[in-house]
């Protein structure tokens, strides 16, 4: 009994120590699994934002890095909700990261979603990754006039806003999790030397 | 007409809403936890001030940040002073944005062509 105890423990520490190195190695600033509410948005961005401005990050990347911190936060605490399954490891949940390379930032975040919503998504997706400048200027300008009239009206406008802001496609998954969901995998990235 | 003043926050800005001193000013951080709820009353005010504005009216938009759920409720914001501008008063807004930010230069670009209102740039340092 005692033994298995320790071995546990131990297994638990070697766990917590390979996951430092992994972070290290990845260079992963920040992690963070669980609900993402608004306070969690505002610690993490204003967290994110004094150690840029210790880094002396030029201003210009860390207020990209701001917005793109933003909508991604928002993106999955007003999406997560709408996955209703009651799965524990899931429901209302996701997982978000920055990571701090020498040439540039990435965030990340990944959330179960339902296979009724991906089609939707990736088309969002692949029409914002097709667009160059000006096209996204003229869909952002029409998805605002529209989503004006509605309270959900979304319809893609933080994905619209990073491409955008950071003029970089918009990297992302999906990994099955059984018949009925995936979760879904998103990547922004933000050259240091904007 | 009573006076519409709220201080500015990590997530919200000032807003101030003076008809008697002519000041019509919003300014700062704009990534509310709930958008409508914050621009609402906002948008009320401008409402009843449009059924009597004053001669001229300079509208200034100082905003360092804005996320995207609350550039909708901003345009509904212009909206309400195209209105103004349609009805034949005087309105200008005046859209002021650090000098080092091109994407908030570009975004009251965007919105001048938008919304039909006398629009002035000002780059502030």
């Amino acid at each position: 009994m005692g033994t298995n105890e320790k071995r546990d423990v131990r297994g638990f520490l070697e766990f917590v120590y390979e996951f430092y190195k992994s972070m290290k190695e990845h260079e992963i600033t920040l992690v963070y699994e669980g609900e993402i509410t608004h306070q969690i948005t505002k610690a993490f961005t204003s967290l994110t934002e004094s150690n840029m401005a210790k880094e002396e990050e030029s201003n210009m990347v860390q207020k990209k890095v701001f917005h793109v911190m933003v909508e991604c936060l928002q993106n999955i605490s007003k999406h997560a909700d709408d996955y209703g399954a009651n799965d524990y490891l899931f429901s209302g949940r996701g997982i978000f990261m920055v990571s701090k390379g020498k040439d540039e930032y990435s965030v990340t975040t990944g959330n179960a979603i339902e296979h009724t919503r991906m089609p939707e998504l990736k088309r969002m997706l692949e029409q914002v990754n097709s667009l160059d400048k000006d096209e996204l200027t003229e869909l952002y300008k029409k998805q605002i006039k529209e989503g004006r009239l509605s309270d959900k009206g979304g319809a893609g406008l933080g994905f619209i806003d990073i491409k955008r802001k950071t003029g970089r496609n918009l990297e992302y998954h999906f990994l099955p999790i059984n018949d009925n969901s995936s979760f879904f995998l998103l990547t922004s990235t933000i050259s240091r030397n904007a | 007409m009573e006076v519409f003043k709220i201080m500015g926050t990590d997530d919200t800005p000032a807003v101030t809403l003076d008809a008697a001193n002519n000041i019509f000013e919003i300014s700062g951080r704009s990534l509310p936890e709930d958008v409508n709820a914050f621009y609402k009353p906002i948008i009320s005010w401008i409402d009843k001030y449009n059924m009597a504005p004053n001669a001229k009216t300079i509208f200034n938009f100082k905003l360092v940040y804005f996320n995207t759920a609350s550039s909708k409720m901003l345009l509904d914001v212009l909206m309400k002073l195209e209105d103004l501008f349609k009805a034949g008063k005087d309105i200008t807004v005046r859209w002021q944005y650090p000098d080092d930010d091109e994407d908030m230069k570009e975004a009251g670009e965007e919105y001048a062509d938008i919304v039909d209102v006398p629009f002035e740039q000002i780059a502030i340092s």
